[in-house]
């Protein structure tokens, strides 16, 4: 609470953050606004817990006392560096762990994907009231390990290498600000270790063609020196695939819809020059062959300015 | 202005080269492969020995009308007429069946089986409901086809197949009706030629058998199949290999077969595999009569038992009192030392499985959603097979032999899992999490090292220079229910051994049916 306190948040917003009460970690991300400052670097370990009991078979909502509660894990180190003031490259390295609470299934862990992002912030334009941001973005992510993809929905990750293009554009008056985006993920295909498979027709191949992506981002809240707060909807929608079919297993090449509503924080320690902290929550409120999960994530990283001329630790709400 | 340009100009050329690099269209194994051109005709198949009809003209295939008769000329201009404008999709339609009818309508059947392959989900209750021949289309469709259905399905439908093949060789020889190319020279011929007769159309023939069968094993898609059909039978006529007479005869033909297999499937006793509640318990009892600890539904809600009965089911190979004579010795006793021994591997397997054991266990789970294990053999063999030209009715024979030994393991062994109702490694250690479903049935004899061990045998037997390499397959698709954490040592060891046994029935008709 004192750390909310320093924000000076509405009332209402203090409420909701109460309620969630998770601490988690965003830093500056990909899907964010915030640019690190030149020559700066922000790094640190970050956590989250999903986990889910329903799921939508198609998009009949059910559960599976076979499965019981599904939850997964990550650990990674997330890090995000100042190139200029304009251009931030992020990456993210993630260790995943999978587990059903009922039934005979194993779970999964292992290293997931690695994330690249080259983050540029194309246009600033001050205006009379506030300063509109426009962003271009682009991502590729590799799979780590040779972990298994077609064990879902207790395999770590789908196994896909992908290519992302991200337009986002933001718009900052005073400290409330509104940021939306739209992404388009082409992914690759992927290999599963059976010969054969059925979607909707048989398959005679190890190869799964995965449908490539399209998502949106909105967020909105209160952006200042020492606290940034939230609200985030986003969606997932997968350009084609299939359903699962009744009672059958979820495969990487199903169509999946995920609309998730969540909450974010970041807190600058203003008493330890270069700390943050963050957290969030979200939940699957709307989904199709996805887990109706709750995501709760937090995290700790700090700033370090390799700039030579300026020896201090500077925020990175600084081109702000 | 200019700061904005730049970068949405680089965005949107990104995002195109994204979009358009290189296309992510899958082709399966099978899509593009030649067509058919068999290096033996085995014209003599006529005489091979039948499986089920007493002789191969058991039933009647009328004379065909005489190559100079109007009705012939005029079929030949219905080959002319349909060659005018032939579309991309009548082109992709020959190729596609060119391939070899028998190895099509096996990758179609492996289809529906996998479509097919679903569990039925619970009732509000906490039960299940049960699939009902008589109201096919209500859910739970009717089948559900589990490996052993699957194992029936494939192994009736083929050895239909191979039967209506060889009374189809034996009327061809009769009539020595030459196919319509050979009759005039303006008719393309879009297959490879065949000095073959073309009379009954053997295409037609598995087209009908196929369709037929349909009606007691997949009653859902009889449209779908008809269609099918229809569409490869076309496929002939436009290709120039077949008269329409020559479909009609073979169709005929195909469906008077596929009906004595039928009236043999309805009365096989699988209507009584599934068993009643009163049954499912007397299982029960009788293991804890024998001092041994029940197998038990790992499943929740708790759900009855696969097919309890289907060890009764009347096999292609051998009778009954064989049956029961080939179920192998007891597993170990359940409170036994080596029993505790057993499970301890089995927990030491799934604690910390390698990469390579994962792969396994997946390449071979071929469970929910799958063509099931027989239809993974059946693919085996078929890529096997196609590289070898072998003519349509031997293709028919050696899936015939493959799978009549694949149902016969799956009676074997559903005879031996139910007669001593042995529990899974999960039952007797919750610490064992499997790598992939396990499935609800007793664990003694492993379905998988019983099929396999018998497909392995009869394909060695075809192939003699693969032998070793069956083997080794059948080696590791038995091992990989170790390494899922659903199956004992002992149940794989058992299950390969008396799979092998079954096989050999198959080789020994194999020795004797005048095809080798």
């Amino acid at each position: 609470m004192r750390i909310i306190s320093k924000g000076k948040l509405p009332a209402s917003l203090i409420i909701l953050l109460c309620i969630l009460s998770f601490k988690q970690l965003q830093a500056q991300t990909d899907i964010d606004a915030i640019m690190m400052a030149k020559r700066n670097i922000c790094v640190g370990p970050a956590y989250s817990y999903s986990s889910w009991t329903n799921y939508w078979e198609g998009t009949y909502k059910r559960d599976n006392r076979n499965l019981g509660r599904v939850s997964t894990q990550m650990f990674a180190v997330m890090g995000n560096y100042g190139i200029t003031n304009n251009l931030n490259v992020l990456f993210s390295v993630p260790y995943v762990k999978t587990k059903a609470s009922e039934g005979t299934m194993r779970g999964m862990e292992g290293f997931q994907d690695l994330s690249l992002w080259l983050k540029w912030r194309a246009l600033k334009i001050k205006m009379d009231k506030g300063t509109f941001s426009l962003f271009g973005i682009t991502g590729l992510s590799v799979p780590l390990s040779n972990y298994v993809a077609d064990y879902l929905p207790l395999s770590i990750g789908l196994h896909n290498k992908s290519l992302s293009a991200r337009v986002m554009a933001d718009y900052q008056t005073g400290k409330f600000f509104v940021t939306g985006s739209g992404t388009y993920t082409r992914r690759s295909n992927v290999s599963v270790d059976r010969t054969s498979y059925y979607t909707t027709d048989a398959h005679l191949t190890n190869q799964v063609e995965m449908p490539d992506v399209a998502s949106a981002n909105f967020r909105t809240g209160l952006r200042s020196k020492y606290l940034i707060a939230e609200v985030v909807l986003a969606n997932m929608t997968t350009l084609g695939g299939f359903d699962i079919r009744r009672n059958d297993m979820p495969f990487p090449s199903n169509k999946m819809i995920a609309t998730t509503a969540g909450v974010n924080m970041k807190y600058t320690v203003e008493k330890v020059r270069g700390l943050e902290l963050t957290a969030g929550a979200n939940q699957v409120i709307a989904g199709r062959n996805v887990g109706r999960a709750l995501t709760v994530n937090g995290g700790v990283f700090y700033i370090i300015d390799f700039s030579y001329k300026t020896k201090k630790v500077i925020s990175n709400t600084q081109a702000l | 202005m200019k700061r904005v340009i730049l970068p949405i100009t680089i965005l949107v050329v990104a995002s195109t080269l994204l979009y358009t690099s290189c296309s992510k269209a899958v082709k399966g194994r099978t899509d593009d492969i030649p067509a058919l051109s068999p290096s033996n005709n085995d014209l003599n198949a006529g005489t091979w020995k039948t499986i089920l009809l007493s002789k191969p003209n058991q039933f009647d295939v009328a004379a065909p009308v005489a190559t100079n008769s109007p009705g012939y000329v005029g079929e030949l201009n219905e080959i002319k007429g349909l060659q005018q404008n032939l579309s991309d999709d009548q082109k992709n339609s020959i190729s596609y069946w060119s391939a070899g009818c028998v190895l099509r309508w096996n990758e179609i059947l492996r289809e529906l089986v996998a479509k097919h392959n679903l569990p039925p989900y619970q009732n509000e209750d906490g039960s299940y409901p049960l699939p009902n021949a008589a109201n096919p289309f209500s859910y739970p469709e009717f089948p559900f086809s589990n490996p052993p259905y699957a194992a029936r399905a494939y192994a009736y439908i083929s050895a239909a197949q191979y039967d209506a093949l060889v009374a189809a060789w034996h009327y061809k020889k009769v009539y020595n009706r030459a196919a319509p190319y050979k009759f005039d020279p303006s008719i393309k011929t879009l297959v490879p030629t065949s000095d073959l007769p073309s009379y009954p159309s053997e295409d037609a023939v598995v087209a009908g058998v196929m369709a037929e069968m349909m009606k007691l094993f997949f009653p859902t898609e009889v449209a779908y199949i008809e269609q099918r059909a229809a569409e490869a039978t076309k496929s002939r006529m436009m290709a120039g290999a077949n008269v329409r007479s020559e479909i009609a005869a073979g169709e005929a033909l195909g469906r008077a077969v596929a009906q004595a297999f039928a009236a043999r499937g309805r009365t096989d006793n699988t209507g009584k595999a599934v068993g009643t509640q009163a049954d499912w318990s007397k299982l029960e009892m009788d293991c804890i009569a024998k001092g041994e600890k029940p197998w038990l539904s790992l499943e929740t809600p708790i759900r009855p038992p696969m097919l309890p009965f289907y060890g009764k089911v009347k096999a292609f190979l051998f009778d009954s009192a064989t049956c029961v004579a080939l179920r192998p010795g007891p597993p170990p006793a359940t409170g036994s030392d080596l029993m505790k021994k057993e499970t301890e591997e089995i927990y030491q397997f799934v604690k910390n499985p390698s990469r390579e054991q994962i792969r396994i266990v997946h390449y071979w789970a071929d469970g929910a959603g799958t063509y099931t294990p027989p239809g993974h053999w059946n693919a085996i063999a078929a890529e096997d097979f196609i590289p070898r030209n072998y003519s349509e009715i031997r293709w028919a024979r050696n899936l015939a032999l493959l799978n009549m030994a694949l149902m016969d393991a799956a009676i074997v062994c559903w005879e031996t899992k139910y007669y001593y109702f042995n529990p899974r490694p999960s039952q007797m250690n919750p610490a064992i999490k499997t790598i992939t479903g396990i499935p609800n049935f007793p664990a003694y004899i492993s379905g998988h090292s019983t099929f396999s061990g018998a497909a392995a045998e009869v394909l060695g037997y075809m192939i003699p220079e693969r032998s070793a390499a069956y083997q080794s397959l059948a080696q590791e698709a038995s091992v990989s229910r170790m390494y899922g954490g659903i199956h004992y040592r002992s149940d794989c060891e058992a299950g390969l051994v008396t799979g092998k046994k079954v096989g050999l029935f198959a080789v020994s008709r194999a020795r004797t049916d005048g095809a080798d």
